[in-house]
């Protein structure tokens, strides 16, 4: 079983935090400093297994993180999950994350904390894994997407008319806008 | 929300107040009727959740805004309180005909958030009322469904445990489910049940046996074989025919992950040629340049050396250069291993290189597991691997002097240890006490470092318990009075003064009557006087006791009185060491009888008034002795054993000798056995020494001869009443113990009329009386079928 996901960038900051079991927002935090701590630790060519910290301590967990490019992705799972099975695993949302948001980047993640989640959904449930299978997973998110976009229908156009005007890059216009001499009418 | 989101990156030094504002925004936005804005307030919810704030008090207007039709808002909802929920959220229960009405839904991915979310915050409750709303969605047509509910379905067992028997007679034909996905998600269910309680599963072994020789699906595969792995524990049969399409596996996957589940469930198996295979595969993977593998191949080699510790004796050079390794995950799994690789000859080699690791290491937690580690290694079933106990010492020694180390009260131990059970190696350890003793030096940083200071305390102790050793029993005594041991903590001080006492006792013995013995009492008194002004009670008391003592010794010999002798039998006679558990052991002595009255039971003869007190504490008690005479005594004990005997919650406590109770031993004793002389002689020890936890008992020591090359030192035993044996702990903590039930009878009706019945019953009761309810009625049911 899946204890934690925990996603967090090199300063430690959480892009994504799911627990599996309940802890109340500071010790969730406090769990985060923790996970950050002993993963930043960790040159880039060692494995990427972990023992030792709060959550962990004195039970079968382990960390099993992997590191892409500014995010640290952390799974804390028991010894009832193969460990290379989860690092597979996490190489598939990554890539699943990529497909969903094309080219997926560390602000993807801020600025769209509910789709990540909704995407997390379709792979782990509970904290055991509910597909591995890339195509069904997107499949299926894609699908559900679909479904909010038809429901917004007519009543969201002005909503999505505004926020379409607010990403469209307007090109500035030059600063002095010397007419040419028009012909007069006279 | 991607304003708020903007706002708060932006406002990156008070966030703290720009948050506040946004909440009240949020808890504005709340009240508004209109649920499109709603929703957007909580999706703000589940941002600030993540950077840490509490969102629970917004858990109403999450199931508000989960019952929305529309998806895009249901979907906002439940994916908030899946983060927010748990046990004690009250609201929970409103919420329950909402999941209800979405599970039974026509569109499957308003089922499938409502399982989704479901699935992180099941109640005893929520488990109880939905169960059979989740088992009709386990058989729908669309395998999405049948997947996610399927994993719910643990979910609702381990909160709802009555409910194994019809959940799980429905859920293992999903086990060959059309669907792939509906398949490994079964698998994945009974084989997190079956790591629990994996005897109840046995009989599904045939069917997975089968599911894993036609399987492609790589997940399932490894769920079924680490399956395998827990059930081959208990069937030997299982092992043998497992064997042949597991070495089959092993030789033909192309998979890492796969090979090394296999590889770990023969190990599981226990068979001699699966066992030589395994370890020629482990080889190739510790060898393998990925680190991941060989941080692998280590746990799995510590696997087999529980069982075999032999047969890894030829991996040392690997799990030595393991040790060097710059990963500390593997260097951890190699000090493991260690253990089962050490032997008399190798545990020389062994320690050396871990001592010279621990002065390269960087970071004190990891030297303080590397002493642990040398000292376990060391002591491992008594001193079996030492072959030269000055060697040993003189490690210790060493490792007290290093830098940033913690564990000196480990250390203390182990010196104190070897000291006393090896007595040939006194002589050599006093030595040795004796120059840390006199070492200014570490005197003077001992007050800063804890772990040091428990090692002067051991010295001390060493140094004045085998006294006749001491080099030069004067500068050692110089030393331990010198004014700088003042600065030491108060239990080491009292230790020096009780020590020092004893050092002069035997300079007293030495030293010609009448020649130093005034200028020696007077230097005594001398360095003493700081001490009895010492803040710390314990000091004090010593060292006045002290005072006084040679303030008589010096009135004596003035007098002319030798009174040498007398000084020296205050501070004699050896303590034996004394095992753990020896004092469970103890036989009671025939015609004890425990349960008898040792006094006549006071007669009540108190007034009102502190009977009324009496009673605010809970005593009635008072009452009930008054009436009860040997009779009655007798028959409330046979009803209370019958009740307890009957009552299958209770739990049993390991069968201990009755003389377990030490004040009852103590007074009930007849006077001329040996332990009412030892507790008297104990009266007195304990003016002389500390001794936590260890009596004195004046019983025969056992000597366990050591042979060794060279030297040949006796390890004396610990000692244990006459004829006991040493028990092992066993500690049972299993949380799945109410998900162990027998499987194997399929009784469905009845079980699934019960499930029914708890559920109208449930509508109508109480939540907490209800479960002891369904728990006597499921053991009723139960004896029924016997």
């Amino acid at each position: 079983m899946i204890k934690a996901i925990l996603v967090f960038n090199n300063h430690g900051k959480p892009r994504l935090s799911k627990f599996y079991q309940h802890f109340t927002e500071d010790v969730q935090q406090q769990i985060i400093r923790e996970t950050f701590q002993l993963v930043s630790k960790r040159e880039d060519n060692v494995c990427n297994f972990l023992e030792g910290g709060s959550l962990i301590a004195g039970e079968d967990y382990k960390l099993i993180y992997r590191h892409y490019a500014t995010l640290y992705f952390v799974f804390c799972v028991d010894s009832s999950e193969s460990e290379l099975g989860i690092l597979d695993l996490i190489q598939v949302l990554v890539e699943t994350l990529d497909k969903c948001f094309e080219n997926v980047c560390e602000l993807d993640l801020i600025f769209h904390v509910d789709r990540v989640h909704y995407i997390l959904q379709e792979i782990v449930m509970g904290g055991m894994v509910l597909e591995t299978n890339m195509a069904d997973i997107i499949a299926h998110v894609q699908a559900q997407d679909k479904l909010e976009k038809n429901e917004a229908g007519l009543s969201a156009a002005p909503a999505r008319a505004v926020s379409a005007i607010k990403s469209v890059n307007l090109p500035s216009l030059p600063a002095g806008i010397n007419l040419p001499n028009l012909p007069s009418f006279k | 929300m991607s304003d708020m989101i903007r706002g708060i990156r932006a406002s990156k030094d008070c966030e703290g107040s720009y948050v506040a504002m946004c909440l009240v925004e949020i808890k504005r936005e709340l009240k508004v009727n209109s649920i499109d804005v709603k929703a957007n307030a909580i999706q703000k919810l589940l941002y600030l959740q993540l950077l840490g704030y509490d969102i629970s008090w917004a858990a109403f207007n999450m199931i508000e805004v989960s019952s929305s039709s529309r998806f895009t808002y249901k979907r906002i909802g439940y994916l908030v309180s899946s983060q927010c929920f748990h046990d004690d959220t009250d609201v929970i229960m409103l919420a329950t005909n909402m999941i209800r009405k979405d599970l039974n839904s026509h569109n499957i991915y308003h089922a499938g958030a409502a399982l989704s979310s479901l699935s992180c915050f099941m109640t005893p409750d929520l488990a109880r009322d939905l169960v059979n709303d989740i088992l009709s969605l386990i058989s729908s047509t669309r395998p999405y469904l049948r997947k996610k509910s399927v994993l719910v379905l643990y979910k609702v067992l381990l909160r709802y445990p009555e409910a194994l028997r019809p959940v799980f007679h429905r859920l293992k034909d999903h086990i060959e489910d059309p669907d792939p996905g509906v398949q490994c998600a079964a698998v994945n269910v009974v084989s997190e049940l079956a790591r629990h309680n994996p005897k109840n599963y046995l009989f599904l072994a045939p069917q997975f046996f089968k599911l894993m020789s036609t399987s492609t699906n790589n997940w399932m595969l490894i769920k079924i074989i680490k399956l395998f792995g827990s059930l081959v524990p208990l069937e030997p049969r299982l092992a043998k025919k497992l064997h042949e399409p597991l070495i089959n596996m092993l030789h033909n996957t192309t998979a890492v992950s796969l090979l090394y589940e296999c590889i770990n469930t023969v190990i599981a198996g226990d068979t001699e040629t699966g066992l030589s295979v395994c370890l020629q595969k482990l080889r190739g993977l510790m060898e393998d340049p990925d680190q991941n593998l060989r941080y692998l191949g280590l746990l799995a080699v510590s696997r087999v050396i529980k069982r075999h510790p032999k047969a890894v004796a030829h991996y040392k050079g690997i799990v030595m250069d393991c040790l060097e390794d710059k990963d500390e995950s593997i260097r951890r799994r190699a000090l493991d291993l260690l253990y089962a690789m050490v032997s008399r000859k190798s545990l020389m080699e062994i320690v050396k290189k871990l001592v010279s690791h621990m002065e390269t290491a960087e970071g004190t937690t990891y030297r303080g597991e590397l002493l642990c580690k040398i000292v376990e290694v060391c002591s491992h079933s008594n001193y079996q691997y030492v072959s030269n106990f000055e060697w040993y010492v003189s490690v210790l020694v060493e490792l007290t002097k290093m830098e940033g180390v913690r564990h000196g009260e480990m250390l203390a131990r182990q010196l104190m240890d070897v000291a006393i059970r090896v007595t040939a190696i006194r002589g050599y350890t006093v030595e040795q006490m004796a120059s840390v003793l006199e070492n200014e030096a570490l005197l003077s940083t001992a007050a800063q470092r804890v772990g040091l200071s428990e090692v002067l305390f051991a010295a001390a102790w060493i140094a004045g318990e085998f006294r006749e050793f001491l080099p030069s029993p004067w500068s050692t005594l110089a030393a331990m009075l010198d004014h700088k041991v003042l600065g030491l903590p108060g239990h080491i001080q009292s230790i020096y003064l009780q020590n020092s006492f004893k050092i002069y006792s035997r300079l007293l013995q030495e030293r010609e009557p009448n020649d130093c013995v005034p200028s020696l009492t007077q230097t005594m008194v001398d360095s003493l006087r700081p001490f009895a002004e010492s803040n710390n009670l314990e000091v004090q008391e010593r060292a006045c006791i002290g005072l006084e003592l040679l303030k008589y010794v010096k009135k004596l010999e003035d007098k002319g009185v030798n009174v040498v002798d007398e000084v020296v039998v205050l501070f004699d006679g050896s303590l034996n060491p004394v095992a753990p558990k020896a004092q469970r052991k103890v036989p009671v002595p025939p015609g004890l009888d425990l349960d008898v009255w040792i006094n006549e039971p006071p007669k009540a003869t108190f007034d009102d008034g502190i009977l009324d007190t009496l009673h605010v504490f809970g005593v009635d008690a008072i009452d009930v002795r008054k009436e009860l005479d040997d009779d009655e005594l007798k028959r409330l004990r046979k009803q209370r054993k019958s009740e307890r005997d009957n009552n299958p919650h209770y739990l049993k406590s390991p069968t201990r000798s009755r003389g377990s109770q030490p004040t009852e031993v103590a007074v009930g004793l007849p006077p001329d056995s040996g332990v009412a002389s030892a507790s008297a002689e104990l009266n007195s020890a304990t003016i002389n020494d500390k001794r936590g936890g260890k009596s004195r008992r004046k019983r025969g020591k056992k000597l366990v001869n050591v042979d060794v090359v060279g030297v040949r030192c006796d390890v004396i035993e610990l000692e244990m009443p006459d004829g006991a044996k040493s028990s092992d702990d066993n500690m049972e903590n299993d949380p799945h113990k109410k998900l162990n039930v027998n499987l194997d009878k399929d009784d469905k009706d009845a079980d699934y009329q019960m499930v029914n019945k708890s559920v109208s019953v449930s509508h109508t009761q109480v939540a907490k009386g209800e479960v002891n309810d369904v728990n006597a009625k499921s053991a009723e049911t139960k004896r029924k079928q016997k």
